[in-house]
């Protein structure tokens, strides 16, 4: 039967494997040898080494500054959006009335795109503000919180989701086990809840980390990263490398492999951290 | 005590729906009002001054060319979900039947493709497309059949794996090629994992604002970047019609999730279960 399957290769394999390497793993490789080189267009390609990743850094501070502001906005929305998440996740699983109705409208904004939500928070953060005669560009910090805010809005309803797939999964002998033995709520939520839905744990860990790591829509509809770029989210500082200074696209290059480096480290590290937990339990 | 507790729930969860709706609810009040008004006080209701009738929508609409957009958006977003669908269902088949180092490690590159960030590769990308004349709303469904591959292969081979190797096989031995046994015996096994495929690549597609910026952008618009056109170079934002935009980018949003709702909350769960 293989042999009948292989024949149809052409239809089966190719097509995707095409598009795949036209649109990623081409231009990946292209990439990675384009950041050891000064370019304008692809064509006219020059090797320099290592100058771009050391004029990432260099330069001037912002790529060090959109990091760090990166991590901060991730750190932030990542502890808040689970914590939400988990807990409405549990208010939903009581089998209370209206839980359909809820849920739905607490995954609605998840389908909106990143540039319309970032208009949106953007119009409402001015209003409360310009009581005070202030914008969100007044200050750095209104912007921080403004992503913060708004990742919540957009990711909490996705992971509740997940959360809510993962306790319904749990059996009811475990929990109806314990129930018998006396373990109370909070016992209930650290020995049994949380261990039984660690899967879910991970896959949301995983999705909130990268999806605030490679956060642009948002910040760029938000608030472009003003003032003075002290709002520019990492993915905002490559791209304005890119297509903000002429000449620098080689340096764009060599901060979008550092970037992308970091990222998948930290998914690794995440991912093996978890499913280790997963394992133990 | 239990009905009280759950009454106390039921107050939270609420007050939390609530405070979830209330952005939306502000942009649709504030787009029936007048440009100044929106600024000034955008959380009071349109009185007789501020009301200004359906103008915002209609200077939003000519301003962006939203009719053109929109038809645009739908047409990349369905053509691009089917094709993914179509060929990613038989690409994940094939990986996981025909097992060798190539096919896995084919698998891997996949799965590799869903941490990258988008920045890493949209310069080369978008100049390869400009190349090979994919620059074009057609072009843009092959580059989105390879973005989308990632994720729809994985999510098809581990279903594929559950599938029963002995109705294929007896497919085969009733004379069917690779071709029907997959259409017509293994496919329609998999349609549950195809909605789920096709509801996630939607939502991510029909958003996505700066792969169709590079590819297509400088000659055709999607809603995500009519409405971001809006805030032009310099100079400020016409606000009114900006509301207008956000209402008129919300709403087909809100019309397919009323209308799929069952299947978008089931395609999420399934999709983090396969993870």
């Amino acid at each position: 039967m293989i042999k009948s399957i292989k024949r149809w290769s052409g239809l089966f394999l190719f097509p995707t494997l095409i598009a795949f390497l036209i649109s990623f793993l081409i231009p990946l490789v292209i990439g990675i040898y384009l950041s050891f080189c000064d370019f304008r267009s692809v064509s006219d390609a020059e090797f320099v080494g290592i100058k771009n990743y050391i004029l990432s850094f260099t330069e001037n501070g912002e790529f060090l500054n959109s990091l760090w502001f990166t991590v901060k906005c991730a750190v932030c929305s990542v502890i808040a959006v689970n914590l939400i998440a988990l807990l409405l996740a549990l208010l939903l699983t009581r089998g209370i009335k209206g839980t359909n109705f809820f849920r739905t409208v607490f995954f609605m904004p998840n389908l909106i795109g990143g540039i319309v939500l970032g208009y949106i928070w953007q119009l409402i953060i001015n209003g409360v503000l310009y009581t005070k005669g202030m914008a969100i560009t007044s200050d750095p910090k209104y912007g921080f919180i403004g992503l913060v805010v708004l990742m919540n809005w957009q990711m909490i309803g996705y992971m509740m989701i997940i959360y809510i797939a993962g306790i319904q999964n749990i059996s009811t002998e475990i929990s109806e086990a314990a129930r018998v033995d006396g373990a109370g709520p909070v016992k209930t939520l650290f020995n049994i809840i949380i261990p039984q839905v660690m899967p879910s744990i991970t896959i949301c860990l995983f999705l909130t980390i990268t999806n605030s790591f490679k956060l642009f829509d948002q910040n760029l509809a938000l608030t472009a990263g003003a003032p003075g770029k002290k709002t520019q989210m990492i993915a905002l500082d490559i791209y304005n490398t890119f297509y903000g200074k002429i000449g620098f696209e080689g340096v764009g290059q060599a901060k979008a492999v550092i970037f992308s480096v970091i990222v998948a480290v930290i998914a690794l590290l995440q991912l093996y951290f978890t499913r280790r937990k997963e394992v133990e339990n | 005590m239990k009905r009280m507790g759950n009454a106390m729930v039921f107050l939270l969860l609420a007050v939390m729906s609530a405070i979830f709706i209330a952005p939306v609810f502000i942009v649709l009040i504030n787009s029936f009002k007048t440009k100044f008004s929106i600024s000034q006080t955008p959380f009071v209701l349109p009185n007789k001054e501020t009301f200004s009738g359906f103008i915002n929508y209609t200077s939003g609409i000519k301003d962006t060319g939203y009719m053109t957009a929109f038809m645009w958006s739908l047409f990349i977003t369905v053509c691009s979900v089917a094709v993914i669908v179509v060929f990613t269902s038989m690409t994940a088949w094939f990986i996981v039947r025909v097992k060798s180092k190539i096919t896995s490690l084919i698998y891997y590159l996949f799965l590799f493709s869903m941490i990258v960030p988008f920045q890493m590769v949209m310069f080369t990308m978008s100049k390869t497309a400009n190349v090979l004349g994919l620059d074009n709303p057609l072009g843009i469904i092959i580059i989105y059949l390879g973005f989308g591959a990632g994720l729809s292969v994985f999510m098809f081979s581990g279903f594929v794996k559950s599938v029963p190797l002995g109705i294929e096989e007896a497919a085969t031995i009733d004379g069917c090629n690779a071709f029907n046994t997959f259409w017509r015996v293994v496919f329609p096994i998999l349609k549950p994992t195809a909605i789920t495929v096709a509801i996630l690549n939607t939502m991510w597609i029909w958003n996505d604002y700066l792969l169709p910026y590079l590819v297509i952008g400088s000659d055709y618009k999607t809603i995500p970047i009519a409405v971001q056109y809006l805030k032009g170079g310099y100079g400020s934002i016409d606000m009114g019609a900006m509301m207008a935009m956000l209402v008129l980018s919300i709403l087909p949003v809100v019309i397919f999730y009323l209308t799929c709702q069952k299947y978008i909350i089931k395609g999420v769960a399934a999709g983090a279960v396969k993870g």
